[in-house]
């Protein structure tokens, strides 16, 4: 089974085909995956401008203020981190759209350490205007939030991770109720579903997932919502869209945790699931945060 | 009524309140009057125009100058000029795109214009426009590297329908020893050094260049 970073590698282009408003950059990140798929017809519009993360992105926001539709790849933080004023000023300010796609998620590349982490993305789109982010869980969502993003004018981040659950969950943009529950809602963010759904196994609780976390769905939170204790299960830096929960509950008096990876440096490297565990997004590490999050709730105030 | 070079003073008075104005507040001037009077292809009742051609000002400080030709060329209202600044007025101290018509950038941070000009010069060859896009940068400004990343880039793709033109009032802290024509001229551009103040020779180095590279126009002011 491919990966999403893999389908994305064959799907761009097949999309470019399609759309000659389309462009595809790239700073060498990808390049060798690519070329197999890189035809005739669109090979002008695959711009690979070297190991240069400024001008990939401000690139990009010309081709977009020449009424042009970019597609900016690499690793999260070398995309989103590095360049983060060009992405600022050459997107927002200028009031242009495009579609940034990282991958490699928050530790993907586990053993590259803390060079190749990227899980500090989302909170650093949140300071900015109008990107909509997706946080696909499966390579066929990849897939469709790249179909989906093409044919607008927005701006776009689509954040690939090395890891995919064993179903594609989500059924439309917002939220998708994957269980319903009496004592509470767990919100799982892409790849998180899987070791949410296990961990949440036996428990009377809500669980949403969103591959799409921005704009975030506050309706359907609010619309499936029974005891007023929320848990969000990130695959970035925890907490991160805790203002988000809070703000769609400002009426309500309730709880809210966030489950993701840690703000401290772990200074490890070895595998992701290791990373997965220290941070406590296995299933163990999320169920006892639910027992002590959801436990005995009895003598809690309301 | 064809405005003239002599009516640019009259209209930055209008935002400065000074009657004279030093040698920085106009360094720009020539430059951007040579351009907009004999040199781009631009309509300001078209300002969308897709096969207009593109002024991008990347420096962005002090665009009195830059409003004022603006002005004298019918892109903007010349009653404007007296709101430079003020809150609700659209003429920042760096101009916003979104509020001036035939402003094609947003600037005022360094660094920015000349990267995302090579895009737009790309999209545009992708395009199959004869448009042009001429870039302002200041001396000074070359100091941001990310220019670096985009001059080996836009040489290397042969971007013939690029042109920067850099302002040098030599206030790069640093200096550029060798001249700032070198650090373009290695990596395959066409460069001409001009009076920046000289419009018959500023004209004629915006005619030059090749189709097939990018070209520098250093303006000396």
């Amino acid at each position: 089974m491919i990966d999403q970073r893999e389908r994305f590698y064959r799907v761009a282009p097949e999309l470019l085909e399609q759309d000659g408003r389309l462009a595809l950059v790239l700073a060498e990140i990808g390049v060798g995956y690519l070329e197999p798929h890189i035809g005739e017809r669109i090979r002008a519009r695959v711009v690979n401008v070297g190991i240069r993360e400024q001008l990939l992105v401000s690139f990009a926001s010309g081709l977009a203020l020449a009424g042009m539709r970019p597609i900016v790849h690499t690793f999260a933080p070398f995309l989103i981190e590095r360049p983060f004023e060009q992405v600022k000023l050459d997107f927002g300010h200028q009031g242009v759209g495009g579609i940034l796609v990282s991958s490699g998620g928050s530790y993907s590349m586990a053993a590259g350490g803390e060079t190749h982490f990227g899980h500090r993305d989302v909170a650093l789109l949140d300071t900015l205007d109008e990107w909509a982010v997706h946080v696909p869980g499966h390579a066929d969502e990849a897939e469709h939030a790249l179909r989906e993003a093409v044919r607008g004018d927005d701006r776009v981040y689509i954040r690939l991770d090395g890891k995919s659950n064993r179903h594609r969950y989500a059924d439309g943009p917002g939220f998708t109720v994957l269980r319903s529950g009496n004592l509470g809602t767990v919100i799982t963010v892409g790849p998180t579903a899987d070791a949410v759904l296990a961990a949440a196994e036996g428990r009377d609780v809500t669980v949403l997932y969103a591959e799409r976390i921005r704009p975030f769905d506050a309706h359907t939170l609010r619309e499936t919502l029974t005891t007023p204790d929320v848990v969000i299960v990130e695959p970035y830096l925890s907490g991160t869209s805790i203002p988000y929960v809070t703000d769609a509950l400002s009426d309500v008096r309730h709880r809210v945790i966030g489950l993701g990876v840690g703000h401290h440096e772990l200074r490890k490297y070895g595998t992701p699931k290791e990373h997965e565990n220290a941070h406590g997004l296995d299933v163990r590490g999320i169920s006892s945060s639910f027992d002590a999050f959801f436990g005995d709730a009895s003598d809690l105030r309301y | 009524m064809t405005p003239t070079y002599d009516d640019l003073p009259a209209l930055m008075t209008r935002m400065t309140g000074d009657e004279k104005h030093d040698a920085s507040a106009t360094s720009t001037l020539d430059v951007i009057w040579v351009l907009y009077h004999h040199v781009l292809r631009t309509d300001p009742a078209r300002p969308e125009d897709p096969d207009r051609d593109r002024f991008l000002v990347s420096k962005g400080h002090g665009p009195m100058a830059y409003y004022a030709v603006l002005a004298a060329h019918g892109f903007i209202g010349i009653d404007l000029l007296d709101t430079f600044g003020e809150f609700d007025s659209p003429l920042g101290y760096h101009p916003d795109r979104t509020l001036v018509p035939g402003v094609e950038i947003s600037s005022g941070s360094l660094g920015h214009g000349l990267p995302i000009a090579t895009g737009t010069a790309t999209a545009l060859k992708l395009q199959r426009r004869a448009a042009r896009v001429v870039v302002l940068v200041g001396d000074a400004e070359l100091d941001e590297g990310s220019n670096i990343e985009a001059i080996q880039y836009a040489g290397r793709a042969g971007l013939g329908n690029l042109t920067v033109v850099v302002i040098d009032n030599e206030s790069a802290g640093l200096g550029w020893p060798g001249g700032i024509h070198s650090r373009f001229d290695i990596e395959g551009w066409t460069s001409t050094d001009v009076d920046g103040r000289d419009h018959d020779a500023l004209r004629a180095a915006f005619e030059s260049g090749t189709p097939d590279t990018p070209h520098v126009v250093v303006a000396h002011v």
